[in-house]
């Protein structure tokens, strides 16, 4: 409401005297004679920036750079043509986070198919999938996986009350993938230059910030772990700035009021309980990455989608035109796609960059790219 | 979905999409897609005027008003309200907001077979009440029944007629820079209402979805502020953010919303922060948008304000050259953002 009302926990964080107060510090901060390239890592840090205007009140020199951190976009196609295949059958329920469900396979997204008559449902938890499958005993129940390590807790923990209530009409088709490696392939990426990380941070609710250090120590690049409200994304770029002008290259916490430097333990121990690294897995854009993604272990074999059916193991290489690769890498702009705004729109999506809120495509087109036409539109007529 | 009927001239289809999916129905971009690209091309002719909320025509050289609308709801009762009385303030609504007074409406029931006949009569009844509230004549109906399974529960559609209402005239086209765009009420409470109903999410809050005819307070606006009306819209399915978009498109302008003043209640903000929804994509009944120009607003916002249900109006935003056919909000510390139709439904994302 306009006057008095507030949500807890969320209009502090969004208050317009200390956000100015901050903006003002990071434009005393910020070096004019230097360009900053600071890299989001988490998509929803993207939407953060877009959906509040941030760039509008960051000074032209610090550039934000959007990272894989994205688990909706950074899947190959191939994978949600896979786990469709399994929902071909009749007997099956598939079941999957609002997320996925606009995500284009080969033939079409699950919500297409879903029109077509599959039975296909929007779940809100993993536990949920397995509500389902108590509810329907003759079916059986398929949960599409997806998420970094900030949702990869409750499915550990799902499967294991699977496990121990008995429910063997359900399963988890892992699609699990871990943050770490994927910063270590974009620092590994020759085109990239990037000054320093703001850190993800509901995955470090799960992983805490130590396996972040290498990233100060070996690669010499300040990261600080931050929260999604304005403020905190400005706070941790004052951090960000802070460290740079001191020369300095250490992990910071932004948002200690949700992330503990150590993690979650309860939660870890859940993980390494279910689930082992898979050797490799393929990434949209960044190809495959060694060690970094989840696979079931095999003492839960019997509620592994992969184990229990038959995959097909389709592999689908993305059109040549969309640029998602580059985009995911931070090598190009969303615009700077030769198929944004025109082959590809949040309607008709031809990657997932521009399915979840989360993909920096989507957020840009929705947010931000008619901006650039506009002229004068924030001076007020009256 | 209504527009002058032109038939001798038939414009070509361009609707391309192979099969209707559940976001044709949702009120965003693939809804207005489907009008404009197969409804209005093969039923209107080459009608390119922009489709509101009811058609006015001249019969027999009387001024009616006339519209129709379909409700399917799931659950079938809320807190706050149900089908039946959706049914009947939709359709008043949805003439009130064209500038008319509905005098009659028809229904058409179309219901499982298998339901239970106290869930039937309590919705005619509620039909029956929110009817006589809102000063409109039930004048007749036909029934259907379908096969268990079908229908969940039951559908109803309803057609009204109206009177245009003196001293105001609906038309995208007149909206000029400088117009304060208005709102009646708070947005987004009845889908999040019927979301949190419908029990999939294990989420609870103190939220009602009140539906209720606009028409008192449509009559209070035209009475104060008739002549400075422009435009006015019942942001039901896609929220506030797709009818506005729809008029920047209609009229060429650009639709620029202040966030502080957009009047949204805490719960209804709290659960779209958790589920990652942008309340201006939310549907709303019972509230309305208009547009009115600078030199009537301080007369429309006195009777909105004053009129019983209207306590919680607004300014919200106001009308300029840009950007042209695009809706932008302002943040309250300088940032801005586009604000774009909803596209497909509304799906809640998982961090």
């Amino acid at each position: 409401m306009p006057q008095g009302d507030r949500v807890r926990f969320v209009d502090e964080f969004r208050e317009p005297k200390l956000i100015t107060r901050t903006a003002d510090e990071i434009r005393r901060l910020a070096d004019p004679g230097r360009h900053y390239r600071l890299m989001e890592v988490c998509g929803g840090h993207t939407h953060a920036i877009y959906r509040f205007g941030l760039k509008d009140i960051l000074p032209e020199n610090i550039e934000l750079i959007h990272g894989p951190g994205c688990p909706v976009c950074v899947l190959p196609m191939g994978r949600i043509d896979d786990g469709l295949s399994m929902a071909q059958d009749p007997d099956v329920i598939f079941t999957a986070f609002g997320d996925m469900m606009r995500v284009p396979g080969t033939h079409g997204s699950p919500l297409e198919h879903k029109a077509r008559g599959m039975d296909i449902r929007i779940v809100y938890s993993p536990s949920d999938a397995l509500k389902l499958a108590r509810a329907n005993p003759g079916k059986h129940v398929m949960f599409f996986a997806i998420g970094f390590e900030t949702t990869e807790p409750s499915t550990a923990l799902t499967l294991m009350r699977a496990r121990a209530e008995g429910i063997h009409n359900f399963s988890v088709f892992c699609n699990h993938v871990t943050i770490i490696p994927a910063i270590r392939a974009i620092l590994d990426s020759p085109d990239m230059r990037l000054d320093a990380f703001i850190g993800p941070g509901h995955v470090s609710t799960v992983i805490g910030c130590r396996p972040y250090e290498w990233i100060a120590q070996n690669e010499n690049k300040p990261i600080v772990v931050s929260g999604f409200e304005p403020l905190d994304m400005l706070q941790s770029i004052v951090m960000l700035l802070r460290q740079l002008k001191a020369g300095e290259a250490r992990v910071e916490n932004q948002y200690k009021r949700v992330v503990p430097w150590e993690g979650n333990r309860a939660a870890l121990r859940a993980m390494a309980e279910v689930f082992q690294l898979r050797p490799y897995f393929e990434w949209r854009g960044l190809g495959f990455i060694s060690q970094s993604a989840l696979r079931i272990r095999d003492t839960y074999a019997e509620w592994d989608s992969e184990q229990r059916f038959s995959i097909p193991g389709i592999r689908v290489t993305d059109p040549k035109a969309a640029q998602c690769g580059e985009v995911l890498k931070g090598v190009l702009k969303p615009h700077q796609c030769k198929l944004f705004g025109h082959e590809c729109t949040p309607e008709h999506p031809i990657g997932a960059l521009m399915v979840s809120s989360e993909g920096s495509c989507a957020a840009y087109f929705n947010y931000e790219h008619r901006k650039m036409e506009m002229v004068n539109i924030l001076s007020p007529t009256a | 979905m209504t527009a002058e009927v032109a038939s001798d001239r038939f414009s070509p289809v361009r609707f391309r999409e192979a099969q209707i999916e559940m976001a044709h129905g949702a009120g965003g971009k693939a809804s207005r897609r489907l009008i404009e690209g197969l409804f209005a091309p093969l039923l209107f002719g080459t009608s390119s005027e922009p489709l509101g909320d009811a058609a006015h025509l001249e019969i027999n050289g009387a001024r009616v008003a006339i519209t129709t609308d379909s409700f399917v709801v799931k659950p079938l009762s809320f807190p706050g309200g149900s089908i039946g009385e959706l049914a009947v303030n939709g359709t008043v609504n949805d003439l009130a907001v064209s500038g008319a007074k509905a005098e009659a409406l028809v229904c058409t029931y179309v219901l499982e077979a298998g339901l239970p006949t106290a869930v039937l009569e309590a919705e005619v009844r509620a039909m029956a009440a929110a009817a006589l509230k809102a000063g409109v004549r039930i004048a007749g109906g036909d029934t259907k029944v379908v096969e268990h399974g079908k229908a969940d529960g039951m559908y109803i559609s309803t057609t009204g007629i109206g009177c245009p209402l003196r001293n105001v005239r609906i038309d995208a086209a007149s909206v000029q820079p400088g117009d304060k765009i208005f709102l009646s009420g708070p947005i987004g409470d009845p889908g999040i209402t019927i979301l949190l109903a419908r029990g999939e999410l294990d989420l609870e809050a103190d939220l009602r979805s009140d539906t209720r005819s606009v028409l008192p307070l449509v009559e209070a606006l035209v009475r104060e502020a008739g002549p400075g009306i422009r435009w006015m819209r019942d942001p039901t399915r896609g929220g506030a953010a797709t009818s506005l978009n729809e008029l920047a498109r209609d009229c060429g302008l650009g639709m620029v919303l202040f966030e502080d003043q957009v009047p949204v209640r805490d719960t209804v903000r709290g659960a779209c922060e958790l589920l990652g929804l942008d309340p201006l994509h939310i549907a709303n009944e019972g509230q309305f948008l208009a547009v009115v120009s600078a030199e009537y607003s301080d007369a429309a916002l006195n009777a909105l304000r004053l009129a019983p249900g209207g306590e919680e109006a607004q300014i919200i935003g106001e009308v300029r050259e840009q950007p042209a056919g695009a809706v932008l909000e302002t943040t309250r510390y300088g940032g801005s953002r586009i604000v774009d139709m909803l596209v497909g439904d509304p799906l809640p994302r998982i961090c």
